[in-house]
């Protein structure tokens, strides 16, 4: 569903801290599969994301999704795209302070004009189904680690997308939590949703429910297991 | 209430109310005419020159028949005591001829 | 376009939120725009109705009027001067004005008093303005004493009280006739105040100023058009408490707009990466901030301007009269009409809404066009 042709990514090019972040990965990521990207910090899997969820282009080579390039696109096309097409649940969740949960989870889907009576019915939908809907009108500072990141599923969901892209979401977590996050990665699975996750947590990539595990080191694909 | 629903209310009562006051005024224009009019026959009737506005000195009184050196009044080191100084320049043309 | 409008409404709620959340500092921001607006709209009603209202009322003012001058000062004109300029030509009428003024000790207080050119009062009678009246407590039919030049008491009776409605213009006139005037200031008949002269055709009242001053070199001739002007200046940008007010308005913007243009704090900026991290375009954050400058500044204008008016056409200028009355103990009580310039009004808002909304967007325009993945990576 996603390939990626001989990408590299440099960052502060022609700089003396010219870092390459990324250097000549090629792959190609299955539908509806859970797959992640292993590996210590630094060694690229959040710029792996950043690249195939349409968030920054590469240096060099080609992205497709579907059997459509990407890496061209202008910019508006290319928000457009990643907006549809993909959900982001960052590592430090990044909801907006000071505002509810239910806002929060609503925020992506703001700008395309929705009918607001109908989204918010969406976004309170999504709540029940991840179990928070009783902390809707709670500000998103006062909520758990636990009800932060199930906030940020529902957010990365509103506009259902099909694929989602999770950057070490485990890394807050504790263990009960974490594996609870699994379960819920198996549910979106069985929804016919594509998983994306970089994460070095064993708890991760050793998940049943994981499908391909690529190890990543200084950017390139050191193997690949499952 | 959805906060810009209360946002779009408040501008549109604001609004409302710019409207009322445009309105206020021109109804306060058309029942001031007769006043109006009242003033300026007693202006021609009695060959006044200036409004009625500071009462504090000869030259706050009558602007426009103000002396040449009016503002510095009886000493030209004198400086503006009276408020409404503060407020009316001296008369255009001064200094001119 | 529903879908236009839906976008909008959304992105309005985001923004209002937002401001929900500073919600002490955005309120007193709130309240300090509307209240420069307030002033700077106040001091614009009050000026442009008082300026609208001179310049029709005193349309009827004496063409000419000419004064005498001695020594720098105002003095008597004698009665040869006015046949010496009725004599010019051009001329159509002249008079000779009585009128000068006269300080009540006993309220603290100038009056003008005027012997009028037509209908004057009969010897021990007086007609007063609607100011004198209050202040004094007088009615028609009631005495007032007045101090002649050479300190005997001078009863008059009121015969009348000038209308309310024209206070504006006669809140401190004394109508007086010819002899009580002569006899009060001490004056012999055939002097005169000053001189009033009609001119046949109204281009060549410079020609005929010019003549009179000619004619009588120790005279200062006054046109009508120098009347109209003073009153157009009146309340001028230049002059005092005009100027203190307006900069330090104008002051108090600049600082708002600088605090505004000064960049972003971090946490806005954050603020920024998300929103384009979970889908925002470019354009939608700008339209956000967009919103977050005008609905400030909507409102503040909106609200300042009406209080200004409510404060202007209602309450009489409420706020300014202590500076307005100044040291007067006479003040005329008076409504203004309501003549409003729509063009000023337009100016106020550009210099007050377009500015500050200005303001908020330009400093957002680079956190705005961030590359999304910078926020993955912090």
């Amino acid at each position: 569903m996603i390939e990626l042709r001989d990408i590299r990514k440099v960052f502060n090019a022609g700089k003396p801290h010219a870092l390459t972040a990324v250097d000549g990965v090629s792959l190609s990521l299955d539908a509806r599969a859970v797959t992640v990207f292993q590996g210590p910090s630094g060694s690229g899997k959040t710029t792996l994301l950043a690249l195939v969820g349409c968030m920054t282009r590469p240096t060099e080579g080609r992205i497709l999704l579907g059997d459509r390039e990407i890496t061209s696109l202008p910019e508006r096309f290319l928000t457009d795209v990643r907006r549809t097409t993909f959900g982001f649940i960052f590592q430090q969740f990044n909801l907006v302070r000071g505002i509810s949960v239910l806002e929060n989870v609503m925020l992506p889907a703001y700008p395309l004009g929705e009918h607001h009576t109908a989204l918010k019915k969406r976004a309170r939908v999504l709540l029940d189904l991840f179990g928070i809907l009783p902390r809707e009108s709670s500000k998103s500072e006062w909520l758990s680690g636990g009800e932060a990141q199930r906030t940020a599923i529902c957010r990365a969901l509103i506009n259902d997308p099909q694929i989602i892209i999770a950057d070490e979401p485990t890394a807050h977590l504790d263990t009960k939590l974490s594996r609870e996050f699994m379960d819920i990665v198996g549910r979106l699975k069985t929804e016919q949703k594509t998983v994306i996750i970089a994460s070095h947590d064993t708890l991760v990539y050793g998940s049943p429910v994981v499908d391909r595990v690529i190890t990543i080191r200084d950017g390139k694909i050191e193997a690949e297991g499952r | 209430m959805r906060k810009s629903t209360l946002f779009f209310l408040s501008l549109g009562i604001l609004a409302a109310l710019a409207a009322a006051a445009w309105t206020h005024a021109a109804y306060q224009r058309e029942q001031g005419h007769a006043a109006l009019q009242e003033r300026a026959d007693l202006v021609k009737q009695l060959d006044l020159t200036d409004l009625c506005l500071f009462t504090e000195a000869r030259y706050t009184r009558h602007p426009t028949q103000a002396d040449w050196h009016a503002p510095f009044q009886d000493h030209p080191m004198s400086l503006e005591h009276f408020p409404s100084g503060s407020l009316l320049a001296p008369r255009k043309g001064i200094g001119d001829r | 376009m529903g879908n236009w409008f839906e976008r909008q409404r959304n992105i309005i709620d985001f923004t209002l939120s937002s401001l929900f959340r500073r919600k002490g500092k955005n309120l007193s921001l709130l309240l300090v725009y509307t209240l420069l607006v307030f002033l700077l709209a106040s001091v614009m009603f009050f000026t442009h109705a008082l300026r609208k209202e001179a310049s029709l009322v005193l349309q009827g003012a004496p063409e000419m009027v000419v004064q005498r001058m001695a020594a720098g000062r105002h003095e008597l004109v004698p009665e040869r001067y006015i046949n010496a300029i009725s004599g010019i030509r051009g001329v159509s009428a002249v008079r000779g004005r009585l009128w000068g003024y006269y300080y009540d000790a006993f309220m603290s207080a100038n009056y003008t008093l005027l012997v009028p050119g037509s209908d004057a009062p009969a010897p021990g009678y007086i007609s007063i303005g609607s100011g004198i009246a209050r202040s004094r407590l007088a009615a028609p039919g009631d005495l007032i004493s007045f101090r002649s030049y050479d300190g005997e008491p001078m009863v008059l009776m009121v015969q009348e009280v000038l209308s309310s409605g024209s206070e504006l213009v006669s809140s401190d006139l004394i109508l007086i006739s010819e002899q009580d005037f002569l006899k009060l200031f001490g004056m012999s008949p055939g002097m005169f105040t000053d001189i009033v002269l009609t001119v046949r055709n109204s281009k060549e009242v410079a020609t005929v100023a010019g003549k009179v001053l000619t004619l009588l070199p120790d005279t200062r001739p006054i046109m009508k058009s120098e009347i109209l002007r003073t009153y157009d200046t009146i309340f001028d940008w230049r002059s005092g408490i005009i100027v203190v007010i307006l900069s330090s308005a104008v002051l108090a913007f600049i600082i708002f707009a600088w605090d505004k243009a000064s960049g972003l704090s971090s946490e806005e900026r954050k603020e920024i990466g998300i929103l384009k991290a979970i889908g925002w375009e470019t354009s939608d954050v700008l339209l956000m901030k967009f919103w977050e400058g005008a609905a400030v500044s909507l409102t503040s204008f909106l609200a300042g301007v009406l209080l200004a008016y409510v404060h202007v056409f209602f309450t009489s200028v409420m706020l300014f009269e202590p500076v307005l009355k100044g040291w007067s103990t006479l003040y005329p009580s008076f409504k203004l009409i309501p003549f409003i310039s729509p063009y000023q009004v337009a100016t106020l808002f550009f210099l007050t809404v377009v500015p500050y909304t200005v303001a908020t967007i330009v400093p957002s325009w680079r956190a705005a066009t961030i590359d999304p993945d910078s926020v993955m990576r912090s």
